[in-house]
């Protein structure tokens, strides 16, 4: 799980073009939108087309994203629990 | 009687040089276009994290416009300006990638982030968020530069009282060839508003 976390806070710095933001500086439990973040709605698309992608999760509903997005911790907990590849 | 109207700032940015109001004001060689502009925008400090995220035709624009409108400090009440820009090659640079990113059926995974750039208007989007513009707007593509459609089309918006300064600009963007040049035209200034300056800033 550790492992993940840090796979995803890599992969969202780079798919997302967070150019100001290290991935040590963001924390498991930090919102990934908001005032943690600070990410915008395209921003939660691609992260729909990242689980597709790389752990073969489709997501049917959009809606779900709010809560699987909430943070790293959220995120890495839903895709270990449904990933298919 | 048509009023005269001046070019108050103007900035040209190709060749990995950054030129306002003709000075050289920065230059970096042998750099790809993504290296080149992301230099500049950390000098010039326009602290914009969304910066990053844009394509390439919309960090050109992005980074002509925000240096000559720092330079003026305007407040909301000043922001009354219209953008009218124009090229060659629309939003081709970034429609090829993602083209690209479709092409083939079994790694089929579209981008949303590249594309929402599949426009040449939503680099004036981008302009307009960070500097609250909500003035007229309007993106134009041509064969080549065309001075006098731009220098009528802002004449006729300030002449109708559209709005109190135009923002033109030719942004060209394609397969690492491209050309900002972008001007503002307004009540006063130091240079006349007319077909023969703006093609002499174009080809300087």
């Amino acid at each position: 799980m550790e492992a993940l976390k840090a796979e995803l806070k890599g992969k969202i710095v780079e798919v997302l073009n967070l150019e100001d933001i290290s991935v040590d500086e963001i924390n498991d439990n930090d919102p990934l939108f908001g005032d943690g973040l600070g990410l915008d709605s395209i921003d939660a698309l691609e992260l729909i087309v990242l689980l597709d992608k790389d752990y073969g999760i489709k997501l049917t509903d959009p809606k779900e994203g709010k809560t699987i997005f909430e943070s790293i911790e959220t995120m890495a907990a839903y895709i270990t629990a449904n990933r298919t590849k | 009687m048509e009023q005269n109207y001046k070019i108050a700032q103007h900035c040209v940015i190709e060749n990995n040089k950054v030129f306002l109001n003709g000075v050289e004001e920065f230059s970096s060689a042998d750099e790809q276009f993504p290296d080149f502009i992301k230099a500049a925008y950390k000098i010039f400090k326009s602290n914009y994290p969304k910066f990053f995220k844009m394509d390439n035709l919309s960090k050109l624009s992005f980074l002509a416009v925000d240096l000559i409108l720092k330079e003026l400090d305007l407040n909301e009440e000043d922001n009354d300006i219209a953008v009218v820009f124009a090229n060659k090659s629309a939003s081709l640079d970034t429609d090829v990638k993602y083209q690209s990113s479709i092409a083939n059926k079994g790694e089929y995974f579209p981008s949303p982030a590249v594309f929402v750039y599949t426009l040449p208007n939503i680099c004036v989007g981008e302009i307009s968020i960070k500097h609250h513009l909500k003035s007229e707007n309007a993106f134009f593509v041509f064969d080549a530069f065309n001075a006098e459609f731009m220098y009528n089309y802002a004449v006729n918006l300030l002449e109708s009282k559209k709005t109190d300064k135009v923002l033109c600009g030719w942004v060209e963007f394609f397969e690492e060839n491209y050309k900002a040049v972008v001007y503002l035209v307004q009540n006063n200034g130091t240079l006349e508003h007319n077909i023969k300056t703006i093609n002499t800033i174009y080809n300087k």
